[in-house]
């Protein structure tokens, strides 16, 4: 199955009734500038997450946004936003988290569909309603802050930082611009740096297997112990995760969506810097 | 409708690397300023003029740069003795 597809697939497929196109911005007032024609859209701050605990997004609301959204469990699911399809990752990560089978990323996002001049609309999708049962989590592909400090310990996973190389070595806490959302700077010991941004063309499509590849054999991350993704709160590891999982077939990887605003705000947590 | 007139450039405030998107859809023109690394868009303006909506994204970039802090990336060891 292709995880990932065209402009060209999605152009093709815009009338398909068994494919549902869901676009997931960083800038949630994206969607309504324009969006590709039949998509719904996503709030990653409102609808993919759990509004009062600090979590994902909670199985049955993730059960009724995607009937809502006319997804049902055979449906074909094709996410793709703006910034290399950063939520959007966060978005398959999460349905593959509760089980769906068929969910892909357009391959260069919104500014790719946009640079392309293809057509926009204004109009909110309004597809038919759907019933959709979700699965229990796949704890598989999700690590928890005590798998992550016991990997520390034992050094039994190749640890993952795909934050800007300034967050990692810290000297900044939080993307320039963003607001800080961390007591401390640096990286969770041992490590590697491996920025997301790196893993992306300039038209946002993804590089090849076998530069991604080359990237993570060059940090010493060749897929033959388990591997754990982070980053700041989940959403650039999610983009990463996908390519180590999807991309490059590594069968044990995680992301570790509490990342550095949990990592770097825990009293005692060990910290590495540079 | 499709997105038209659209340009990306990559510029500095104080030291700091941005991509500057802007295009226009319908009416309107939207310009969005990232941080590059790692592409977070942190500043936007929309209206009915490119001139206007980029002045306007850039003044809000500058100020929020302006709040970005850096710090040592060395540990900071205690003094030995006294």
């Amino acid at each position: 199955m292709d995880v990932l597809v065209s402009t060209d697939w999605v152009k093709d497929n815009l009338e398909n009734p068994k494919v549902r196109i869901a676009e997931v911005d960083v800038d949630t007032a994206a969607y309504d500038q324009g969006h590709v024609p039949g998509a719904v859209g996503w709030n990653w701050t409102t609808q993919l997450c759990d509004t009062l605990v600090r979590d994902v997004i909670p199985k049955d609301k993730l059960e009724a946004l995607l009937g809502a959204s006319g997804i049902d469990n055979d449906t074909t699911v094709v996410v793709y936003g703006d910034n290399n399809n950063w939520f959007a990752a966060w978005a398959l990560w999460q349905l593959k988290l509760y089980g769906h089978q068929d969910v892909r990323i357009m391959d260069g996002g919104r500014k790719k569909w946009l640079a392309e001049g293809r057509e926009l609309t204004t109009d909110a999708a309004k597809p038919p309603k759907k019933v959709y049962k979700a699965k229990d989590q796949d704890r598989s592909i999700r690590a928890s802050l005590l798998e992550v400090q016991n990997a520390v310990e034992r050094r039994s996973a190749a640890l993952v930082d795909v934050r800007s190389p300034a967050e990692f070595t810290g000297e900044i806490l939080a993307p320039p611009g963003l607001p800080e959302t961390c007591q401390r700077g640096g990286h969770i010991p041992g490590a590697r740096s491996m920025p997301w941004a790196k893993l992306a063309n300039d038209d946002g499509t993804f590089k090849s297997p076998v530069e991604i590849k080359a990237l993570y054999d060059g940090v010493g991350v060749k897929g033959d112990k388990p591997i754990i993704a982070y980053c700041r709160i989940g959403e650039r590891s999610s983009h990463s995760w996908f390519a180590l999982k999807y991309l490059l077939g590594y069968q044990d990887v995680k992301n570790y969506d509490g990342s550095w605003t949990e990592w770097g705000n825990l009293v005692g947590a060990p910290v590495e810097k540079p | 409708m499709k997105a038209e007139n659209y340009t990306a450039r990559r510029d500095t405030i104080d030291g700091w690397p941005i991509n500057i998107v802007t295009y226009r859809i319908g009416g309107k023109y939207y310009c969005t300023i990232d941080n590059v690394d790692p592409g977070a868009r942190f500043a936007r303006a929309e209206g009915p003029a490119r001139d206007e909506v980029e002045r306007k994204a850039l003044e809000k970039a500058k100020k929020y740069l302006g709040q970005t802090r850096r710090f040592p990336t060395t540990t900071m060891k205690p003094e030995s003795g006294n």
